[in-house]
């Protein structure tokens, strides 16, 4: 009835106790917290069946933070094990935790930090940009929602019943196969990626559709503001990379299930295969990550240069050249296989040649700026700690795609430091001044600047303190994911390294209390007019937060910089239009539903109770049926409705 | 050329009334996916096939005459869901009962005839679990089988509908639409699998 599932699962030591505990009372501190305040049937209501994409924007920045915040305490415990495990001291976690920790850390940061925050910020500011009243398919939108947070329960559920992965967030093979690990930890890690896969892949079509069939009249492709263009052509980097992440993962649970040999070392199975499939889908994955965030900095250094954005054209053709490189550079993250000298000769020079557009980006914003107005806001801070950190980061990336070096640091610290250079400098920094700048948007009032300052301090020092020591371990010899050591002479660094990682938990500290301090004087910080920084591209163009239709009427574009061009024309067309009814979706539990049988159908494989497997897959595919045959799935708002709504903002 | 504000309004209607065009056109891009899906699959096979583990190769296994018909049932199966997506756009109500009702018959032939062929591998001790070779085998032949018993699945659930209905609505052309398209891709699929697995195998 159980399978594999018996209290054995729910032993565990004190200190993955301590988390267990503290997951449990924080879900149910929530649970009280709502029944106290009455709150369910607004939360079904209002937000989970929601198919607005503003609303599922939200619930994905909201789920996001809250991973963030998971995934530091990992990287804390990490670097509190690596700052006391050294010669006889064999620190406070046992081996078999600390590969836990590291790769949940990997898992999480990357699957639901940073492609959540990334399709949080696209889902809200998206459509707006280009005029939509809503995303293509709506309620695929909330779809691939569920399917992404049922993916993350996995990470979550795993700290109380049974073991996460000890195999690496990349889970090579053979490690990662039933022979090496015959536990459930990499059942775990396989099922949160494989059903936040599909949802991600869902959300990708649904945003390459919209882009292409759903802007304002007159937004040609080469009118649209650069953030769209950033998101389609990440959005088919996302088309075209996650079946292979699925495909791969696919084959490797066969591997564990039904005792294929696809990837395993026995029976002629190919470990390197699952190697290559997975960096056929991650290396497009890092560009996926990236560009939506250089997007976001190509919208705010142009309105805080009071410029328009130089070299709108190379811009456009950098982010395509970007995507189309980044598919023939995979096989940099193992010049070490011993493909021979001409493929990793080819591999190199593309990771070389991937830094010219990317290079070419770089100096488009500091042109830009160059000679402009500057207005040195928060998220202007964050674009110029970007700049400073992701050209470092960029660089030492450089460094290795010269194989012979590579070979020399290859799994080493200096690659971790390399890495998080280039995702904390580039991507996270990205996606903080995206919600910096986009708040007030979405909530009607600007965050505190002081405050904001104070975190992005804390996080460029921070970051300096945690990850410079890495690249000098790296050279020193020390490689990735080590629980132990022996070398006396590392410790000072990963004290420091240490002493780093506490100085950006104060910046997200201040992050927090940000927040709290901005919603208490939110009265002094209100959006009044939608246009809080002068803004130049169609979001602002509306009411902050925009009501559920974004426009009453739908703009019509002549020019780049769409809403720049309309406050400095003389002409005022918008006064003379008459409201008319609008078409609107509604709100259905499907999404939910067929999300929450996909976290049972992942948990029943991963206990081996098949009749939880077979029973939430009828389910779900019932709840396909009964939303294919649902008789009306939209409603017309009347046009009386949408006038009061906009009297109402605009006295 | 500036378009004044009246004539835009006229040329661009409202963006949620053109339902099917958005519908077939990201229907295309999540074909393309399962494409990249089906590549992915492809190109393990190519590695692993010759990994047989001092196991049967393809030569030896696959019997190509019983393959062709399998083939020609499948293309005859994607035909009449061409024939029956043409039928629904015609709203011919009949006609698209008839060529869809094909499509799951001739569909179930050809998947009863993969069944049969695993069975047949399989009692003669050739399981997926024997070599790298019949693992990535299995793994390609049964994920196009998945596809088939989807499609399969779909057309009593798009075909009830459509009985009920006096004429074809927009709904049921729209998603017949896609389940064509879904059955031609299927149908492309397995010429690759046809060409890559089999003939190659054997030739």
């Amino acid at each position: 009835m159980l399978g594999r599932l018996t209290l054995e699962a729910f032993k565990h030591d004190w200190i993955e106790y301590l988390a267990g505990i503290s997951m449990v009372l924080g879900g149910l501190f929530i649970v009280i917290l709502i029944t106290y305040l009455g709150r369910w049937k607004w939360l079904w209501k209002e937000w989970i069946t929601s198919v607005d994409h503003k609303k599922i924007g939200i619930m994905y920045l909201i789920y996001s933070f809250l991973m963030l915040a998971k995934g530091l305490v990992d990287a804390a415990m990490m670097r509190a094990q690596q700052a006391v495990a050294v010669g006889e001291s064999m620190g406070y976690l046992t081996s078999e935790h600390y590969q836990q920790i590291f790769t949940a850390h990997g898992v999480t940061m990357i699957f639901f930090v940073a492609m959540g925050v990334m399709f949080g910020l696209i889902n809200l500011i998206l459509p707006l940009q280009i005029g939509a009243r809503d995303v293509a398919f709506p309620f695929l939108n909330n779809l691939s929602f569920w399917f992404f947070a049922s993916g993350g329960m996995f990470v979550i559920v795993s700290l109380v019943i049974g073991v996460y992965s000890g195999a690496g967030w990349s889970g090579y093979t053979p490690l990662s196969g039933i022979k090496y690990n015959p536990g459930v930890g990499v059942d775990y890690w396989l099922w949160s990626i494989q059903i936040s896969g599909v949802g991600t892949l869902l959300s990708g079509i649904n945003f390459i559709v919209t882009i292409l069939k759903m802007r304002c009249p007159g937004m040609t492709l080469m009118k649209m503001p650069i953030f769209v263009w950033a998101t389609f052509v990440t959005m088919i980097l996302v088309v075209f990379a996650f079946p292979i992440l699925n495909a791969a993962t696919a084959m490797l649970f066969t591997d564990r299930l039904f005792d294929t040999h696809i990837f395993t070392a026995e029976y002629g199975g190919n470990p390197m295969m699952y190697i290559n499939l997975f960096w056929a889908w991650g290396h497009p994955e890092v560009y996926i990550l990236i560009l939506p965030a250089f997007g976001i900095f190509s919208e705010i250094v142009p309105v805080f240069s009071h410029k328009k954005l130089f070299g709108y054209t190379s811009m456009v053709w950098a982010l395509v050249a970007i995507a189309f490189l980044s598919f023939i550079v995979w096989l940099h993250h193992f010049f070490t296989m011993g493909a021979g000298p001409n493929v990793n000769a080819f591999f190199g020079i593309m990771t070389m040649v991937i830094a010219v557009p990317t290079g070419v980006k770089i100096f488009n914003w500091i042109f830009t700026m160059f000679r402009g107005h500057l207005e040195l806001k928060t998220p202007m801070y964050w674009f110029l700690g970007f700049i400073f950190l992701f050209t470092i980061g960029g660089l030492s990336g450089v460094l290795m795609s010269i194989p012979a070096a590579d070979f020399q640091v290859h799994n080493s610290l200096f690659l971790i430091a390399h890495f998080h250079n280039v995702i904390i400098g580039g991507v996270v920094f990205g996606f903080f001044a995206g919600y910096t700048y986009w708040f007030p948007k979405f909530t009607g009032f600007k965050l505190n600047e002081t405050l904001g300052k104070y975190a992005f301090w804390c996080w460029v020092i921070g970051f300096l303190l945690a990850f410079m020591p890495l690249y000098l371990l790296g050279f020193m010899g020390a490689s990735r994911r080590l629980d132990h050591y022996d070398v006396a002479e590392w410790q000072p660094l990963f004290l420091v390294a240490g002493v780093g990682t506490l100085v950006i938990l104060a910046g997200v500290g201040f992050q927090v209390l940000q927040v709290l301090v901005s919603i208490k004087q939110r009265k002094e910080n209100r959006d009044t007019n939608g246009d809080p920084w002068n803004g130049r591209t169609l979001e602002w163009s509306t009411a902050s937060p925009p009501p559920f239709y974004n426009f009453a009427f739908v703009p019509e574009v002549h020019e780049r910089d769409a809403f720049w061009v309309m406050k400095h024309s003389k002409i005022k067309e918008k006064a003379i239009r008459k409201y008319e009814d609008i078409h609107m979706p509604k709100n259905t539990a499907m999404g939910f539903y067929i999300g929450f049988f996909s976290f049972l159908f992942g948990f029943g494989v991963i206990w081996a109770m098949y009749w939880l497997v077979a029973l939430s897959f009828i389910a779900m595919i019932a709840c396909v049926i009964l939303h294919l045959y649902q008789k009306h799935p939209d409603y017309h708002v009347p046009a009386d409705e949408v006038k009061m709504i906009e009297r109402k903002q605009n006295p | 050329m500036k378009a004044s504000p009246t004539t835009a309004h006229e040329t661009y209607p409202d963006t949620h009334h053109d339902a099917y065009s958005k519908t077939i056109f990201g229907f295309w891009i999540y074909l393309m996916g399962d494409l990249i899906f089906f590549g992915a699959l492809f190109a393990t096979y190519t590695v692993l096939n010759e990994s047989t583990f001092g196991g049967p190769t393809a030569r030896e296994l696959f019997n190509l005459p019983y393959t062709l018909i399998q083939s020609l049932v499948l293309l005859f199966a994607s035909f009449m869901a061409g024939l029956g997506g043409t039928a629904a756009h015609r709203k011919e109500k009949g006609r698209t009962l008839l060529f869809f009702s094909s499509t799951f018959v001739l569909g179930s032939l050809f998947l009863g005839m993969e069944i049969n062929e695993f069975a047949r591998l399989i009692a003669a001790g050739n399981r997926w679990d024997q070599s790298a070779f019949l693992s990535s085998y299995f793994t390609v032949v049964a994920t196009l089988g998945v596809h088939v018993i989807f499609g399969l699945l779909w057309v009593p659930i798009l075909l009830i509908p459509v009985l009920l209905e006096k004429s074809l609505s927009h709904v049921s052309i729209r998603r017949l639409t896609c389940l064509k398209m879904f059955w031609q891709f299927v149908n492309i699929i397995w010429i690759f699998i046809f060409s890559l697995v089999y003939l190659l195998g054997v030739g």
